[in-house]
């Protein structure tokens, strides 16, 4: 008896990319130069997150001969984006094949109070999070990986540090918490008490966490490797940038080897005078511009 | 350096992929298990494990980074090597279809994703002779299969009539993940050829 779509095969893939870069790509010749850099899985999308921006509108799930086209064009895993709460583009991406899907603020949001029932899927399923709280409610969700949400799009890496950082907390916080407190903190988490246990118990969340958003330079991405981060998303940091190639290997040797300065310094020094892309001061964003705060 | 038969350490690559998983693993069944990043951390273990991962980015690493010859010299000198998954890939002699490098250390051609992309990726009971009667619990993931199996190979688990689960010498690889099973069987009869490979290195 063979059983597919189990939290253990779900959650198994994102083990196995730990330590790597997954890649916002736009068309096969990006998807193979992510894979020609080393990335360790795609994410097939129209725009990235800076074109989005850019573009203003309603932001959807990415045409089907073009999410096609990128997982003919490599054999690493591709994974694609659904608006927060769009079950149906889910399930289309289930039919598809892609090996991930993510649930992301990055598209306009379908529903503005439910996310997508994850545990119905046998496609496993990445969500954003800006904090502990969150990242549980995905997981009761039946996310298989959590990401912080960072502020997809702006190159600037000071929301993806504050999420981090608000995660990794929470988590030192429950881990010395005495069990008379963990029913009022999961009340305060706004999360299941039984993953709050869980969480008190191993001093991990129990699925992979990966950090997104404004991930621009192999510094960015050593830094956020240090503070805890399992593995990249790098979305317009790579294609934005003057020299995407290098770029891209550059964010997947600092990914590497992030304890290890001189192989950081390496990958900078590599980049030779090509600039990343142009950034955006976070506060200037009004409140409609902000990605990070739909769906919670 | 010789190997000390009863105080083995045990290497997990660290490049990429589900290091943590089998650090833990080995912990657990009581071997010294380190994480090795470079030439430098290789001499200071008796064994290696090239984990789960994705074997495209693992191979691009080990050039990249100069560990491919270090770990190639070592594995032909009788270092025991196991390869969990993308570790069975990139220790194949050569992969079916695509054009990928590999270290040729075991003589298999290897298919990947060939159980499928990940909704097929599924957990299954395997029998499996050398662990005794009690069916494994085998975890497969975007798995690769064994198409071919050299000389001198052998083939210690089938799924559905393709090969999973092979040896060659001091060389064992897996295309699925006992490291997330919570079953320490493989892991022991790997340790079991590391203390095998000592008592003969010492006996030489």
């Amino acid at each position: 008896m063979e059983s597919t779509g189990t939290i253990v095969v779900k959650r198994g893939l994102a083990q196995m990319l730990k330590g790597g870069v997954i890649m916002d790509v736009v068309t096969p010749d990006h998807a193979a130069i992510a894979q020609e850099a080393g990335a360790v899985a795609v994410m097939a999308l129209e725009r990235i997150p800076a074109d989005i921006r850019a573009a203003g509108g309603v932001a959807r799930m990415s045409g089907i001969d073009l999410i096609r086209g990128i997982m003919d064009a490599v054999t690493i895993p591709v994974m694609a984006k659904v608006r927060i709460g769009h079950f149906a583009e889910a399930q289309v991406l289930q039919q598809l094949g892609v090996d991930y899907i993510d649930e992301s603020e990055v598209l306009t949001p379908a529903d503005d109070r439910y996310h997508v029932d994850k545990h119905a899927f046998k496609t496993p399923f990445v969500c954003g999070a800006r904090d502990l709280g969150e990242a549980l409610r995905r997981i009761a969700e039946g996310a298989a990986m959590i990401r912080s949400k960072g502020e997809a799009g702006s190159g600037n890496i000071v929301e993806a540090v504050r999420h981090m950082r608000a995660i990794g907390d929470a988590i030192r916080d429950l881990s010395v918490a005495p069990k008379e407190e963990l029913v009022a903190r999961a009340r305060e988490l706004g999360a299941p008490l039984e993953l709050v246990r869980e969480v008190a118990a191993n001093g991990r969340l129990p699925v992979v966490l990966f950090c997104a958003g404004g991930v621009a330079t192999p510094a960015d991405a050593a830094l956020m490797m240090q503070l805890g981060a399992e593995g990249i998303f790098v979305g317009s940091g790579i294609f934005k940038s003057k020299d995407p190639k290098r770029f891209a290997r550059a964010i997947v040797d600092a990914t590497t080897h992030f304890s290890e300065p001189s192989v950081v310094l390496e990958a900078c020094r590599s980049l030779g005078m090509s600039e990343a892309m142009p950034g955006l001061d976070v506060r200037q964003l009004s409140e409609a511009e902000l990605m990070a705060p739909r769906g919670n | 350096m010789g190997i000390n038969p009863s105080t083995p350490r045990v290497g997990i690559l660290a490049l990429q992929g589900d290091v943590v998983e089998h650090l833990a693993a080995m912990r657990s069944a009581e071997v010294e298990a380190v994480e090795v990043k470079n030439s430098r951390d290789l001499t200071g273990v008796d064994a290696l494990v090239i984990p789960g991962g994705e074997s495209t980015t693992v191979m691009k690493l080990l050039n990249r980074f100069s560990l491919d010859r270090p770990i190639v010299a070592r594995v032909r000198a009788g270092m025991p090597l196991w390869g969990t998954c993308m570790g069975m890939i990139v220790a194949a002699r050569e992969v079916a279809d695509v054009a990928q490098p590999t270290l040729n250390l075991i003589d298999v051609t290897v298919r990947r994703n060939a159980f499928g992309r990940q909704n097929e990726s599924a957990e299954m009971d395997l029998s499996i002779a050398v662990l005794g009667e009690a069916p494994f619990p085998a975890i497969f993931i975007r798995a690769p299969w064994i198409e071919r199996c050299g000389p001198g190979v052998e083939l210690l688990a089938q799924r559905d009539g393709h090969g999973v689960m092979v040896r060659q010498n001091n060389v064992l690889a897996t295309s699925f993940h006992p490291e997330l099973a919570g079953d320490l069987r493989v892991h022991r009869y790997f340790l079991d050829m590391l203390v095998k490979q000592g008592k003969k290195t010492a006996a030489a």
